[in-house]
């Protein structure tokens, strides 16, 4: 009141009713060391995100205005992206459930990659197919499947399509086949 | 239409609110009353499943009334080509079109054709009724003639230049008048028997619509997977896409057919594909005896005597061979063609699926930041498949129910799966999130956009980027020294992408990975500006034709952030849409026969006479130098044959298409069929449903009974699933987050006060929907929001859930996706989970044995067995035949109430 009375803040709707703590908060948006042009995850929209790195660790995630698409606006998903990005839900080593086991256990990432490269030979090689029953070539691979797509990025896509297609597993699926 | 803008694509949805704003009229047209419609200037409620026949009613409108925007209409469509004689319609065969082979479930479609194309070469070998293949299996049969063969070609049309037609549209065989003859009973009175619309709000639908639709105005269509998860889902865009062009309201400004979808990339995924039918760029995956060499492949795609740009076809994929192989890629070897694999069927994610069930066909499963547990019909089926297989490898941000199923999936409370019996090795990879990685979305308008990385990953979290890049070099290594010729492939692979950083794992460059997306040329490496560069000859290599320019110049043009502030209204210096960076497809129909805009208002591109060139403000969508008025020399194929007013380039004869001729396995115009689970009968025709939907007849996959069917009674009311705002598809990216699992933390189900009071059900009380699959507990919520529909005479209750949750994550509930059972579209074998019949009953579901107990008493009530659902023909004078399976899940088969017949595909007849 004390300030409301003497200072510019009459209505102690501004510097009258601020509190020290709160003067000396500032946005993690104003301290961070750079930011990234990205596109939000979520839907197909596709609005654009402004990443607010600090430390080496993304510390805000924000519409961007310039956006024609978006307009600087995010949706109760968009919005969250910070959580889906640093949350402890996020998984940092690669887990490994054996045959008949209870519980997951952990393997090395460089061993994991070997370990499905040997899978991926022996289920090419059981469900391989050379010719169809009226001699048709069809040099390819039924032991295989894979699905997924609609998340990544085009570039991601590519490559899984190219590899696998050399590798004659047919059964490539993703999200808009549903 | 079949979107819930509101609440799926909120942000998107600010421009449908600012169109508002400026005077539009937005009208939502859907089951349920939504967000969409609270925002709205007029909601008009349906009965779910029955949109072609509200669109029908509007196609009959136009017709009937003289409304259709004819001079564009008569331009631009072929509603002027005259079908060949012969051709029979629904109205002439109780709903089914001429041509239908009951035992396939197949149609042959030569009566379909224009009159004076040419009919050689139709259809591929083996395709013919009269193969050995075509008696032998009739299921192979069935997807032998799938246009999935063709990629987004279609069949190629021989002789497309030299159709016969009538500009007068009088002709009793010219389109026009057959459209006209196909939806004339589609009146008033039948939309309202049929979808339950007051017929009054119709009305004032098609009268708004039509009086909206002209040279100063245009009206622009939405729909989602509201339209596409149906047994007939196709047509239903179909339906649309022929108001829309009746109308003229195609390619200009403030018009067109919006496709909302639903994931950053699925768009991405469909053009760079991981699709079992497609090459990048909507080519065709080869099909086995049809394609046995690139000959055939490109004869087959399109015809030396058809009008486009798909005649390119070979500079598109002779590019996109010599993407994968390099060098190695020569005329000699056609470019390494043989290396690629051959489809014959359906290899779809349900099919594939099945045969995971069945055992022995299918042994490693990937799942790349899905969900099928979930997010996939028939939750069961998913979830007992991947326990049946040696080994998934699942890469996701969290933890998900595809990944755990082994342990906490509903099947161990059932005794289905256990832990210490379940054998499959899950390989669990964590992924790099959209910030952790640097790449291209492509967003819902076709739009790719670059994303910078933010930050390094953490731990063993990796792209797919990566992975794969990785995954490619160690097979690679290790098949160096085979010499078995099946290993060629993955030797002669191209896999030289530059890295950044150095060791053995450095991260791929998706920049270069884009530019080799984009197209360069082989001598030099210089990129190619557009996929017009494009040749046939190896001097191209080109990895998606239709992103061809997205890295024109050399520079990154997905990167580009021009704001919305600092240019034109087409914001084209923002990102990059295929093809071309154009922003509005076929915008040739912007302008009038004389190339100039139809109004000052609606003015889009147009031809500038001075220049000799169109112009505009956008990208012009046809050959920049051919006058509005060209007439192309008799003897002209590809785009030099294209018309003056051919505005839609990639068509075989150049026009829009009214009538279908090709492409489409469940007919050429769109008819209206009660979904595979209806409380009703056709009101229109004794054909019940798709006389050719894929119903994947198994003792595993029962479906509810239908009329003509008898016990309907037991599912009696209809059930529809959709989004929440607050959550994502499976819930994998949203059920983890405290904010979003607040915001919405539990499954309900929505029901009206009758339909409450009838089942005894209590507002925020406990109650289960039951199917014949799966019995699924929810909060109840008594709305308006449902209201109860008189449809011929009785009154349908309709239900609607939304279908986010799962047993993993802050907040968990049971899989909605679980009621569904397997029913697909036959053109793309897409499932219908918008509309299915169910039972809700209050208080929660039973548990354990007792539920599996209770599903099989429900079954048995209702008389299903493996034959309920399956008689795909019910019109009169054809064979009722079943369609199911000879093999049925043994193992995993619950098989209490069937009667153990497990029928054959050519089996009994009724």
């Amino acid at each position: 009141m004390y300030r409301q009375l003497t200072g510019p803040d009459p209505l102690g709707r501004g510097a009258a009713a601020e509190s020290p703590r709160y003067a000396a908060l500032r946005p993690r948006t104003e301290s961070a060391d750079r930011v990234a042009d990205s596109v939000c995850p979520y839907c197909a929209v596709g609005c654009g995100q402004r990443v607010f790195v600090r430390d080496e660790k993304v510390v805000q995630i924000e519409g961007d205005p310039d956006s024609p698409i978006s307009r600087g606006r995010l949706c109760p998903k968009g919005s969250a992206s910070l959580q889906l990005v640093t949350g402890p839900q996020r998984q940092e080593k690669v887990r490994y459930r054996a045959p008949y086991a209870t519980e997951w256990t952990d393997l090395d990432l460089e061993t994991a990659m070997d370990m499905v490269v040997d899978r991926v030979l022996d289920a090419r090689e059981r469900g391989w197919q050379e010719r169809d029953e009226q001699g048709n070539r069809l040099r390819r691979t039924m032991g295989l499947a894979s699905l997924g797509g609609a998340t990544l990025d085009n570039e991601e896509n590519f490559l899984i399509k190219k590899l696998f297609t050399a590798l004659g597993a047919i059964q490539i699926e993703n999200q808009a086949r549903i | 239409m079949g979107s819930n803008m509101a609440e799926a694509h909120p942000v998107g949805f600010q421009w449908v609110i600012e169109a508002k704003a400026r005077g539009a009229r937005v009208i939502h047209i859907d089951p349920r009353f939504t967000r969409t419609s609270a925002l709205a200037d007029t909601y008009v409620p349906l009965r779910a499943g029955s949109d072609i026949a509200f669109l029908g009613g509007v196609i009959n409108h136009v017709l009937s009334n003289d409304l259709d925007f004819r001079e564009y209409v008569a331009a631009f469509t072929n509603a002027s080509f005259l079908v060949r004689e012969g051709f029979e319609d629904t109205e002439d065969l109780d709903g089914l079109f001429g041509g239908y082979d009951a035992e396939t479930g197949t149609y042959e479609r030569d009566c379909w054709q224009y009159e004076g194309a040419d009919q050689e070469r139709e259809e591929p070998e083996g395709a013919s009724p009269d193969s050995p293949s075509g008696d032998d299996d009739s299921e192979m049969d069935k997807e032998r003639t799938s246009p999935m063969g063709s990629g987004a070609a279609g069949a190629p049309l021989h002789g497309a230049t030299n159709v016969a037609t009538d500009p007068t549209l009088q002709h009793p065989r010219c389109v026009f008048q057959i459209l006209k003859r196909h939806f004339a009973r589609y009146t008033p009175e039948m939309v309202e028997r049929i979808c339950g619309t007051p017929r009054e709000k119709f009305q004032a639908v098609c009268e708004a619509w039509a009086s909206n639709s002209n040279r100063e105005r245009t009206s622009a269509l939405v729909y989602s997977v509201g339209w596409t998860q149906h047994s007939v889902g196709a047509q239903y865009i179909r339906a649309g896409a022929i108001v829309q062009l009746l109308l003229g309201n195609i390619g200009r400004p403030g018009g067109g057919v919006f496709a909302l979808r639903g994931h950053a990339s699925i768009q991405g995924s469909t053009d760079v594909p991981t699709l079992f039918n497609l090459l990048p760029g909507y080519l065709p995956m080869p099909t086995a005896g049809s394609h046995e060499t690139l000959t055939d492949y490109l004869d087959d795609l399109r015809s030396p005597t058809q009008k486009g740009y798909w005649t390119g076809a070979d500079a598109y994929l002779v590019s996109l061979l010599k993407e994968y192989f390099g060098d190695n890629a020569t005329a000699e070897n056609d470019y390494g063609y043989a290396w690629l694999p051959k489809i014959d069927g359906d290899h779809g994610t349900y099919r594939t699926v099945m045969d995971m069930v069945d055992g022995g066909k299918v042994f490693g499963y990937f799942l790349l930041g899905q969900n099928p547990a979930v997010g996939s019909a028939h939750g069961r089926l998913q979830r007992l498949g991947m326990a049946n297989l040696d080994w998934v490898v699942v890469r996701d941000l969290a933890m998900i129910e595809s990944a755990t199923f082994w342990k906490d999936s509903p099947e161990i409370e059932t005794g289905e799966i256990s832990p210490q019996t379940c054998r499959t090795e899950v390989f669990f990879f964590p992924a790099a999130s959209h910030v952790e990685k640097e790449g291209t979305f492509t967003q819902t308008q076709r739009m790719l956009q670059w994303r910078e990385k933010a930050v390094e990953p953490t731990g063993d979290q990796r792209s797919e980027l990566w992975f794969f890049y990785h995954l490619g070099r160690k097979l690679r290594e290790r098949l160096a020294g085979s010499t078995d010729p099946r290993d060629e492939p993955v030797q002669k692979l191209d896999w030289s992408y530059r890295v950044d950083g150095s060791g053995e794992w450095p991260e791929p460059s998706a920049e270069d990975v884009l530019r080799r997306i984009n197209g360069y040329r082989t001598r030099t490496g210089e990129p190619v500006d557009s996929y017009l560069e494009l040749e046939a000859d190896g001097s191209t290599a080109c990895g998606c034709w239709i992103y061809s320019g997205v890295y024109a110049d050399g520079v990154n043009q997905a990167a580009r952030r021009k704001p919305h502030d600092a240019q034109g209204p087409y914001d084209r210096q923002w990102g990059w849409t295929w093809p071309a960076n154009r922003r509005v497809l076929y915008n040739r129909c912007s302008a009038d026969l004389d190339g100039k805009p139809w109004s000052e208002r609606k003015k889009l591109v147009w031809w500038d006479a001075d220049e000799g060139r169109w112009t505009g403000d956008d990208v012009p969508d046809f050959p920049a130098t051919t006058p509005p008025r060209y007439e192309p020399p008799p003897d002209a194929v590809g785009p030099e044959a294209l018309r003056g007013d051919d505005a839609f380039i990639m068509q075989a004869d150049g026009k829009a298409w009214l009538f279908a001729p090709h492409g489409l396995l469940d007919g050429p115009m769109p008819t209206h069929y009660e979904p595979h689970e209806s409380p009703v009968s056709n009101a229109l025709y004794g054909q019940q449903g798709n006389p050719t939907r894929k119903v994947y007849g198994r003792t595993d996959n029962p479906s509810n009974p239908a009329p003509p069917e008898l016990h309907r009674e037991v599912f009696p009311f209809v059930l529809t699933a959709a989004r929440l705002t607050e959550h994502h598809t499976a819930g994998g990216m949203s059920r983890q987050l405290p904010y979003l699992a607040e915001l919405q933390p539990e499954l309900t189900v929505e029901v009206s006060p009758e339909l409450a009071r009838i089942r005894g059900l209590t507002h925020l009380g406990t109650a289960h929907v039951v199917t014949s699959r799966a019995a699924v507990q929810a909060r109840v919520m008594v709305t308006d929001r449902m209201s109860p529909l008189w449809i011929d005479g009785q009154v349908v209750h309709q239900i609607w859930m939304p279908y986010h949750w799962g047993g993993t994550g802050l907040v968990s509930g049971d899989v909605v996706n679980d009621l569904l059972g397997v029913v697909a579209d036959s053109n793309v074998f897409i499932q219908e989970s918008k509309v299915a019949t169910c039972d809700v009953r209050p208080g929660p579901r039973p548990r354990g044995a007792a539920l599996t107990a209770m599903l099989a008493q429900t079954r048995a009530r209702a008389g299903v067995t493996v034959e309920t659902g399956t008689r795909i023909a019910t019109a009169d004078d054809v064979p009722h035949v079943t369609h199911t399976e000879d093999d049925t899940a043994g193992g995993t088969d619950d098989g209490s109430t069937d009667d153990g017949s497990t029928g054959n595909s050519a089996g009994e007849q009724s």
